[in-house]
């Protein structure tokens, strides 16, 4: 299978324009840049795509033991750049994929021009001297909600969200149509999500760095934030006047304007 | 909705001198919206769009044992939750509520006051404006507490079940092992390999094969199909597969070893109950500059030949009956040269039986498998193996059964040292 489709790649906005590729987290697919991609189109060649186990991209392409590390993931996101011959990417990584983001950076800075970090964490579970906000047992507190929603996922209906609607009936019973997870990988991700560690590695990235963080987020709160801005060298850092974890969607505007003038910036 | 009246009025309402139905009607309409929302049997909540609470009904405040000052205009819907919960809430919640207005019947915890958790079944909209912007959400929360305890009975059963179908499936590829050599043994002057298809991870299938020294630079060889699958299978599998090399100990003359082959399966299993299998058994003799093969055979399907010199043929030893159905069961042999370039494949039906259309049920079958075996020749062992291999993968869900292949091959470029 191609790496369009593994990875349901969708390639939208100007043709020739400079490249933003789009990252989405841990809970969601691309349909979390719903409101920010069509602006973004306006002046740049906006690369969309779903990580393995998420959205629209190939279950078959689910490795267990791939995707127990970021590392997995930054691979597949060169993988992509590689197959459609990206240039001087604006890599825009949500959430986790910001880490995913600077791993691959880190391996390919040729490849990158900027990184935009948007509600980044390094590690999520405090440590000596760090505090990430969460402590191990919360996270398996989150497992446990996963186990207990399984939302818009059963197994009758996986042959109509892996694309193969034989049963199109289905699909209009669906009631949470965006971001349907098999709950198997779901718990995976959530693992790599919370119990990565990349603090390591933020002194490595070279690529001209723009944090984004929102004013109140539990999950990346805002210590986090300047945390990451005073290991990566000569990064920006803008506090969004939002609440929540996803900008993206609670204050699309004004993301938008981050990414685009941190991006068309030469 | 109206539980609990007893009595409910008809559409035309109390009729006259019916006191008591008009009473009840009376108190129904004195129901008002105000007490409906107060005391409903479920939890009200709206909040703003970052999910600042801004207004809570009595019952909520009452389960969580807060007063309507401490939450109103104080705390978000998110600081109810326990932290697993808001993880769960902003990774998951949040996003879908806001790209879809709505999310249904979602498993939370609250975290009442004193410190207890409350589940909880909670469902959120969006309210909007008249021009469709978003303005508030409202949240209804039910006490589930006797439906997640039953959920999580459902889920760890089902974690245990899924354990235990790991532990089945280990089990099987373990003992699946036992009875099939780890690796070939090296048989001077010949290649050999072999390949062994699952076709369930969750049953043992009960194919089989070997390859053993006999002594003087003879080898024994043997490859057959248990009739069955699962543990009984396993059973008589492993006691075919010593009895063989018990058999071929004592006389390794092909028809003797299938004879007594015979002789044990029907001593060891009653005429009731009987229990057999397919096998192919071969002797090979180096002679000069190949082997000479000698193969008796139980009612299995003949071995090809792919010979140097680019043809193919099957091997038949007619006659042969299924090993262990009848008590004076005759076997007959034949005899082969293999030379430099020819390979011998032996294999089980799997292969020949395996769909190659589902729908219409169309299986592979001997004729195919000839004409795939002349295509290939000359070949390899290792080549005959891999393209095998190959044409199993090529049929995918179509290869219903275990499948085993063995190839034996003398070299092309093998020159006989002078002794």
């Amino acid at each position: 299978m191609d790496v369009r489709s593994r990875y349901n790649v969708v390639v939208t906005g100007k043709n020739g324009g400079p490249v933003v590729m789009l990252a989405h987290g841990f809970g969601c697919d691309q349909n979390l840049w719903r409101l920010v991609a069509p602006a973004l189109a306006e002046d740049f060649q906006v690369v969309l795509f779903d990580h393995v186990g998420s959205g629209r991209s190939d279950p078959s392409a689910w490795r267990t033991e791939r995707y127990s590390t970021l590392d997995g993931y930054a691979d597949d996101v060169l993988q992509i750049c590689r197959e459609l011959d990206l240039q001087q990417v604006v890599f825009v990584g949500h959430s986790v994929s910001a880490m995913i983001g600077v791993l691959a950076a880190i391996r390919e800075p040729d490849r990158f021009a900027k990184l935009v970090l948007l509600t980044p964490s390094p590690r999520y579970v405090d440590d000596a001297g760090y505090r990430g906000g969460f402590t191990q047992a919360d996270i398996e507190e989150l497992l446990e909600s996963l186990d207990s929603n399984y939302l818009g996922w059963s197994a009758a209906m996986a042959p109509v969200i892996m694309g193969n609607p034989d049963r199109p009936e289905l699909g209009e019973e669906l009631t949470n149509s965006f971001c349907r997870t098999d709950p198997r990988m779901a718990r995976v991700f959530a693992r790599t999500t919370f119990l990565s560690d990349n603090r390591a590695d933020l002194e490595k990235v070279t690529v001209p760095t723009l944090v984004i963080e929102c004013a109140s987020d539990v999950i990346a709160p805002r210590e986090v934030g300047a945390f990451i801005h005073a290991k990566i060298a000569g990064s920006r850092l803008v506090t969004l006047d939002a609440v929540g974890h996803c900008p993206q969607l609670s204050a699309p505007e004004a993301t938008t304007r981050a990414i685009a003038s941190f991006a068309a910036d030469s | 909705m109206m539980s609990g009246i007893g009595h409910v009025p008809s559409s035309t309402g109390p009729e006259n001198g019916d006191v008591t139905e008009e009473t009840i009607f009376t108190a129904l309409l004195e129901d008002s919206a105000e007490d409906l929302y107060e005391n409903a049997p479920c939890g009200y909540l709206s909040t703003l769009l970052d999910g600042q609470i801004a207004k809570v009904n009595t019952t909520l405040l009452r389960w969580l044992g807060y007063t309507r000052d401490d939450l109103v205009g104080r705390r978000r819907f998110a600081d109810l939750l326990t932290v697993g919960g808001k993880l769960y809430h902003e990774t998951h919640f949040a996003p879908l509520l806001r790209m879809q207005g709505e999310i249904g019947g979602v498993a939370l915890e609250l975290r009442a006051a004193d410190g207890s958790q409350l589940p909880v079944l909670v469902t959120s909209t969006v309210k909007n404006s008249a021009d469709g912007r978003p303005l508030l959400i409202r949240t209804t929360i039910f006490d589930a507490r006797d439906r997640r305890t039953y959920e999580r009975e459902l889920l760890r059963a089902r974690q245990e079940a899924d354990l235990e179908r790991e532990r089945l499936q280990s089990l099987v590829a373990t003992l699946q092992r036992t009875l099939l050599p780890p690796t070939l043994l090296t048989v001077p002057g010949l290649e050999t390999a072999a390949y062994y298809h699952t076709a369930s991870s969750d049953q043992l299938g009960g194919d089989f094969y070997d390859l053993f020294p006999l002594g003087d630079g003879r080898w024994g060889v043997f490859l057959g199909d248990v009739a069955g699958k699962g543990p009984d299978a396993a059973a008589v599998t492993s006691l075919t597969r010593y009895t063989l090399r018990a058999a071929a100990a004592y006389d390794p003359d092909p028809v003797a070893v299938l004879g007594n082959l015979n002789a044990v399966l029907r001593q060891e299993y009653s005429s009731d109950d009987p229990r057999y299998c397919t096998v192919i058994y071969g002797l090979l003799v180096p002679d000069g500059d190949g082997f000479t093969a000698t193969l008796a055979s139980g009612g299995h399907p003949a071995a090809l030949l792919l010979r140097a010199d680019g043809t193919a043929d099957y091997q038949f030893t007619p006659g042969g009956l299924l090993v262990g159905i009848l008590p004076d069961a005759r076997f007959t042999a034949t005899t082969v040269r293999i030379t430099g370039g020819d390979t011998l494949l032996l294999y089980t039906d799997g292969l020949t039986e395996a769909l190659t259309d589902v729908a219409a049920g169309a299986r592979y079958g001997d004729e195919a498998l000839l004409a795939f075996a002349a295509d290939l020749a000359p070949t390899t062992a290792s080549g005959a193996i891999r393209a095998v291999t190959d044409l199993l993968a090529a049929f995918g869900e179509g290869v219903e059964d275990d499948t085993a292949a063995l190839a034996l091959g003398v070299p092309a470029s093998l020159i006989q040292e002078p002794t």
